[in-house]
């Protein structure tokens, strides 16, 4: 495990020096990509400064907006079409197939519907995050063990003891990644959404730099977006492998 | 007196005490889903399992063992007829049953520990009997090293124990067991069945063990229920006779080859309807 996370870092690094020293030896122009030190130098200032605290406030605050809707929203929808087999059969093709329309599309309904402002922003990013959410939670339920059914039945338990001890815990690792997964989705919403059509925002930001030919603080912000994304996958990562090896039947 | 013919350890209080659990022109079909058609898979049966008796039942697969265990543990009710355990009608699960199952029941995200004791806490048992009973229970299914483990960290045999473990802590007074150590090797398979006669002589409850081991059959029980292929009926039931204080070494005992060969006898020419039946006879 260390081995494969030592090899993993020795990758990256190895395309960060390649990518630096292409760059020092004048192999890349800048107006295309800058050097990786300068990256981490613009994102230092950026930090420093504090001079888009706001825009990284907005867009974490409309990340977890999103990520709070598309989870619990998702889980209760999950749970509602994983009861009715009438729902389930009228619903299923459709989710099987949701991630073949793009939903960005949908974006000026919302604007119309809600305004140029986060509300439309967070709509999309629900919109494209939620459906993981209900998918995971129907196939958690689903792959519950009859057995374990069984044996709240004689135990004598309630529907609703079965279902908070017994079929909750069971299907815990399936919602996790479910989650893992909305958490994902509403990142790349809110974001997309930002760069499409907004004032404000981490999103916007890059868009501003990158209409204004300011290569620096473009990169500068897409390694603060990377960073950030990374950090909060790896954690749920590790989260879910506990989780999966915890339970693992 | 030949061995077949010894009375077993229960046969004279049979006649003094009322059965644990009774079977009376039970039987169970079960319709095809979208059709009228319907299986008949079981009975009528009528059987009375003696107070504190160990109880096995052999048959071809799909004779309806299984639903017969889960007639007795109230999960399904008999199409026609009445079971009782303790002279009352089953409906619903009653209390003092404790069923273990083939399938790993144990729950994967709590520890051995907390798989014990988790019927008691539902239970609304005090702590302290909590502790001891579980102590107890983890201590007997030689558990108690691994009491902070989960499930998936133990080998299969050892997820059963914790399951038999979680059953015997709730001290019920019918015991039934589909069989629980059908996924387990030869060698393992003997071993649970001594812990499982221990576990029977301690808490003297009635045991109905449901396998398709003749060998696990002939050994553990007081008396061998034969059924026939479906719909399952008892062909015959066989009193062995055994000492109550008896072991996994009675295989080696000549009379044990008596007693499988005479249930085998019984059992094999419903094994080959069952193989008729299902297109795979005898070539």
């Amino acid at each position: 495990m260390r081995y494969r996370a030592l090899v993993t870092l020795a990758v990256v690094l190895a395309c960060v020096l390649a990518l630096e020293l292409a760059c020092a030896l004048g192999w890349v122009a800048r107006t295309v990509i800058i050097p990786p030190s300068e990256m981490v130098g613009s994102l230092r200032d950026i930090l420093w400064s504090g001079e888009f605290n706001r825009a990284i406030a907005l867009t974490l605050t409309n990340v977890m907006i999103s990520v709070v809707i598309s989870i619990s929203a998702g889980f209760v929808l999950g749970v509602a079409i994983h009861a009715s087999d009438f729902l389930r059969r009228a619903v299923e093709p459709y989710l099987a197939s949701y991630y073949a329309v793009p939903t960005f599309i949908f974006y000026p309904v919302f604007i119309v519907l809600f305004g140029v402002n986060s509300a439309a922003i967070i709509a999309i990013a629900v919109l494209l995050s939620i459906v993981a959410m209900i998918t995971a939670t129907m196939n958690g339920l689903d792959r519950i063990p009859t057995v374990l059914l069984r044996t709240a039945r004689i135990m004598r338990l309630s529907p609703v003891k079965t279902a908070l001890l017994i079929q909750l815990p069971a299907a815990a690792p399936y919602f996790f990644t479910g989650a893992r997964l909305s958490v994902a989705y509403s990142f790349i919403g809110v974001i997309a959404s930002e760069f499409i059509l907004s004032g404000d925002g981490l999103g916007y930001a890059i868009a501003y730099a990158y209409n204004n030919f300011e290569n620096r603080q473009m990169y500068g912000l897409m390694l603060l977006i990377v960073i950030a994304v990374t950090l909060v996958n790896m954690t749920l990562d590790r989260l879910d492998r506990r989780l999966q090896s915890r339970l693992r039947r | 007196m030949t061995v077949l013919a010894m009375a077993s350890r229960d046969a004279p209080k049979a006649a003094i005490e009322p059965p644990a659990a009774s079977l009376r022109g039970v039987t169970r079909h079960y319709r095809f889903p979208g059709g009228a058609k319907t299986l008949h898979a079981l009975g009528p049966i009528d059987l009375d399992l003696r107070q504190g008796e160990f109880f096995s039942v052999v048959g071809p697969s799909g004779c309806g063992k299984s639903t017969l265990l889960d007639v007795l543990a109230g999960l399904n009710p008999p199409s026609e007829g009445t079971a009782s355990f303790e002279g009352k009608p089953i409906a619903g699960v009653p209390d003092g049953i404790g069923v273990v199952f083939q399938e790993d029941a144990s729950f994967p995200w709590l520890t051995v520990e907390a798989n014990v004791a988790f019927g008691l806490k539902r239970a609304g048992i005090g702590q302290a009997e909590i502790d001891r009973r579980v102590d107890y229970a983890v201590g007997f299914m030689g558990l108690r090293d691994f009491r902070q483990s989960y499930p998936a960290q133990l080998s299969g045999g050892m997820r059963q124990r914790v399951c038999i473990a979680r059953t015997l802590v709730l001290q019920p007074r019918l015991i039934l067991l589909d069989e629980p150590f059908g996924a387990l090797d030869q060698q393992t398979r003997l071993i649970m069945g001594d812990e499982l006669l221990r576990l029977w002589r301690e808490t003297r409850a009635t045991v109905l063990l449901i396998t398709h081991s003749l060998d696990e059959a002939a050994m553990l029980a007081d008396r061998v229920g034969v059924m026939s292929a479906r719909p399952g009926l008892f062909i015959d039931i066989i009193e062995t006779g055994w000492p109550s204080d008896r072991d996994s070494r009675i295989v080696a005992d000549p009379r044990f080859g008596e007693m499988t060969g005479r249930i085998w006898e019984k059992l094999r020419t419903e094994t080959m309807k069952h193989m008729q039946t299902q297109g795979a006879g005898p070539r």
